[in-house]
């Protein structure tokens, strides 16, 4: 999760009071010399593509957990370091004077034949690197890009509940209507809940779908599930695509994090579907780098083009030396793929081991854990703790909200209320999750531990 | 697929020319000076800058702050406050954004809706008029134009003025923002103090806002001042004012760029960003709050970069005056750097052809200045073209016998 590293700090003054009197002196001119009605404050008025937009759990969340007595499990951002080598390349890169002016304004030359190559490969196709793949600023970016360059007024988008909490809103700026559908759980008496255990309904998804119906957005591995979709259930939502002639924006920032028994599909290679998708990836996830926000977009020259049209208009192009030392490290483990040094290999082994550690610390207090098969969350149902939340303030705050608050003051333990990933209408069926973060070094993982078991033998 | 893909905010705004150019220059081996950026290295300490972030603390490689890693919208804040007369609150009012570019996308799309006018002054920066139209406003256009020069051999991009009833008459009530760009590109023009207060007055009696682009605020020459509308009585309150670490520092790759402006526009803006890009690279922000640390320390004093380039790029600036004039090529004095023009020299532009075939002929590439104008008035400003003097002295040696042989062709 996109996360903000530092808190707001103590606010200057405001020039409030002068400015409040400079307003009076322009309203009383104007009056003096026109007979119109006051338009001024209509004038600072936002542009309608952003109202009701405003708001972002995440700064209420930073602030709460920026306390550095707080364990923070909340932030999606890893702590521990980057691969040597990357950090290595972009040093090397710092040196090199012509990489500090602009470069290609749809993706460093570098960069892009790197991109291609590594995702010729997975895709099994060849990849145009100028036509069919753009660099962007974070997965974050490419997003932006295909919903503005795709969506219009009055399309419908598809949206699958939870999800990553900017979908809804830059659907909305672009005028487009998000359509919601939730994932829901089967039962699971006895065995260990897993992110597989909850799917979307065939027939309820294919409802879903109408001749407005513009795109759908996947987002596998998900967040904040850990979901990672099967070929069968890729293949639905494949079918309706078609079907609908709908386009599919795939967030697969999380694409090298799935866990043992499980792979990561492309939606984009099943029949069909290339023409039609839009493939998101994210150099911060990928390497652990969420700083450097560079992102990309693989797809159909047909649809990329647009990207590029927004990406022209918007920030033209991304940082050079950033881009050319990202496509230093992708060459180091594109040449060895086959080699568990990769740190596509490496990362999700060792993350693997910090998702088991989370899992077995927040079954031992009770939360029940949702076992993630991919990506670098895990979510909890909270509810059985029963905590006593009466002392938290907001009682029309989510359950989970005020569990997170009361978790932070409390435990010292932060964490992401998982309604932040609904709509307004869907809140209610996520109220009993939390969020946790495990790409987390162990000494942080180590002070949660503390905190866990201190939290159960309380309770015992 | 049958449906139509693209979304209707994308009609008009496909084109891009420097995609043209910017091709043509790499196809041929020219001497480009073309594209605006260096092509010598950035200062020393901006480097180390760069240099300190990256193998700083591990951690700068993670997010930061989305409206601007603290350091730097600190420094900004203060450096800044300083030169407006202004109090400055590093989280109030201080956007850190993708460059100016980004700073500009998001002041657009922040306040500017379907139906509402932008006052575009012209030639401008191009990208101003398809950012309008992607955010659904109507771009008014109105036109610097050349006043008759007194005695002086060569224009002097002072000469070029507003008319003032001219553009007082194309404010309406429609009008939502005026974007300034001073010192201007491709013209070179900064403001006078009296252009400024005829813009601000007008600003302030149709209730405009005013987006102020001074990218190129520390590269003025021969003694001229920048000055910031904002720091006009009145206009703080109304005024988003954008900069350009790349600009500053000779740092264009880093992308880095910044919108100061009062809280009540501002979290427009930051609605925009959080929408949109949600944060900027983080290292690269450290060291541009380095460099300004650095600059603060050295205001005012020959050791400031902000005061030894500006005096290395008006050399060049002089030496590029001198070079076209002696192959019979008109420049106009720059106040500001990088852009003598060129009168002369008859669908598509006149000044786009003579370009092309500059760039196939004569193997210099410039940019036609008709790619700064709207369509309706290219017409009236089709000889001119615009060449980058920020170029390294083997560049601009380069240059030299390039226009030494188009000379020598011409005298035979």
């Amino acid at each position: 999760m996109t996360q903000s590293m530092f808190l707001a700090q103590r606010r200057l003054c405001s020039v409030g009071g002068s400015r409040t009197k400079y307003l009076k002196t322009i309203y009383s001119s104007k009056i003096s010399r026109f007979s119109t009605s006051p338009k001024m404050s209509l004038k600072f008025k936002n542009a309608k593509r952003i109202e009701g937009l405003d708001s972002n759990v995440w700064i209420e969340f930073t602030k709460l957990a920026a306390d550095p007595s707080v364990v923070n499990l909340g932030q999606g951002l890893p702590d521990i370091s980057p691969p040597l080598y990357v950090k290595e390349e972009l040093s090397k890169i710092a040196a090199i004077d012509s990489l500090n002016q602009y470069t290609r304004g749809f993706g460093h030359p570098s960069l892009v034949k790197a991109l291609s190559c590594l995702y010729g490969k997975l895709y099994q196709k060849q990849i145009d690197p100028n036509k069919e793949i753009l660099v962007t600023v974070g997965a974050y970016g490419s997003l932006f890009n295909a919903i503005q360059g795709l969506i219009d007024e009055g399309d419908e988008v598809i949206i699958i509940v939870p999800f990553y909490d900017c979908y809804e809103p830059m659907v909305r700026m672009a005028g487009g209507t998000p359509v919601f559908i939730s994932l829901r759980s089967k039962p699971v008496d006895g065995k260990k809940w897993s992110s597989s255990d909850w799917t979307l309904d065939p027939e309820e998804l294919a409802s879903k779908f109408n001749s407005k119906t513009k795109a759908i957005i996947l987002n596998t591995p998900h967040n904040p599930m850990g979901k990672v979709y099967t070929k069968e259930e890729l293949q639905v939502i494949a079918d309706l695509c078609i079907k609908y002639d709908t386009l599919c924006i795939s967030d697969e920032v999380y694409e090298w994090l799935v866990y043992t028994g499980n792979k990561h599909l492309k939606i984009a290679t099943f029949p069909g579907m290339w023409e039609r998708t839009i493939t998101i990836g994210s150099a911060g996830k990928t390497f652990s780098v969420t700083g450097w926000k560079l992102g990309w977009t693989v797809g159909p020259n047909h649809l990329i083009k647009h990207l590029q049209t927004v990406q022209q208009n918007s920030i033209y192009t991304c940082a050079t030396p950033l881009q050319e030392a990202l496509a230093q490290a992708f060459w180091i483990d594109i040449k060895r793929m086959d080699d568990p040094e990769c740190y596509f290999n490496s990362l999700p082994k060792e993350l693997e081991v910090k998702r088991d550690r989370m899992v077995h610390l927040l079954d031992s207090v009770g939360l029940k854990p949702i076992i993630p098969d991919g990506g670098y969350f895990i979510i909890a149902d909270v509810s059985l703790l029963d905590a006593d939340l009466s002392d938290m303030k907001h009682n029309n705050e989510p359950y989970d909200y005020k569990f997170v608050k009361w978790m932070t003051k409390n435990k010292k333990l932060s964490a992401i209320p998982v309604s932040a990933f609904c709509n307004t209408e869907t809140k209610l069926q996520f109220e009993k999750f939390v969020r946790f973060c495990f790409i987390k070094k162990d000494s942080t993982l180590d002070a949660a531990e503390e905190i866990i078991k201190a939290w159960n033998r309380q309770k015992s | 697929m049958r449906k139509r893909l693209q979304a209707r905010r994308l009609d008009r705004i496909d084109h891009n020319p420097w995609v043209v150019f910017t091709k043509l220059a790499s196809e041929c081996d020219a001497v480009n000076l073309g594209q605006g950026f260096p092509d010598f290295p950035p200062p020393d300490f901006a480097v180390e800058a760069f240099q300190q972030a990256i193998s700083g603390d591990f951690m700068l490689n993670q997010y930061t702050r989305a409206f601007g890693y603290p350091p730097l919208t600190k420094i900004l804040a203060s450096f800044f406050g300083k030169l407006l007369g202004q109090e400055i609150d590093p989280f109030e009012n201080v956007l850190v954004t993708v460059g100016a570019y980004g700073a500009l996308f998001t002041a657009f799309q922040a306040l500017v809706d379907e139906g509402d006018e932008v006052i575009i002054i012209e030639p401008s920066f191009d990208c101003y008029e398809p950012m309008t139209l992607m955010a659904g406003g109507r771009p008014v256009f109105v036109s610097l134009k050349l006043t008759p020069t007194k005695d002086r051999e060569l224009d002097s991009s002072s000469d070029w003025q507003l008319d003032p009833t001219e553009l007082a008459s194309k404010f309406t009530s429609r009008t939502k923002a005026l974007i300034l760009n001073t010192p201007n590109n491709p013209l070179g023009k900064v403001f006078s103090k009296a252009e400024l207060e005829l813009v601000a007055s007008l600003c302030q009696q149709h209730d405009v806002v005013c987006i102020s682009d001074e990218v190129y605020q520390w590269l003025v020459y021969d003694g001229c001042q920048h000055i910031s509308i904002a720091s006009l009585p009145g206009m703080w309150e109304r005024t988003l004012t954008i900069g350009s670490a790349g600009k500053t520092f000779s740092v264009t790759g880093w992308k880095v760029g910044w919108v100061l402006g009062p809280n009540s526009l501002m979290k427009h803006l930051r609605t925009v960003h959080q929408n949109s890009i949600f944060h900027c690279p983080t290292q690269s922000q450290a060291a541009v709050a380095q460099s300004f640390q650095r600059e603060q320390l050295h205001f005012g004093q020959p050791s400031s970069y902000f005061v030894q380039f500006p005096q290395a790029v008006q050399r060049k600036r002089d030496h590029m005056i001198r070079s076209l004039q002696s192959v019979g090529l008109r420049p106009v004095i720059s106040q500001e750097r990088r852009m003598p023009d060129l009168p002369g020299a008859v669908d598509e532009p006149y000044d786009s052809r003579f370009v092309k075939w500059m760039i196939k002929n004569k193997g210099l590439v410039a940019i036609p200045v008709s790619v700064f104008y709207s369509q309706s008035h290219q017409k009236h400003f089709d000889h001119y073209i615009r060449f980058c003097f920020v170029k390294d002295e083997s560049t601009l040696q380069a240059m030299d016998k390039k226009l030494q042989e188009w000379k020598d062709e011409l005298g035979a």
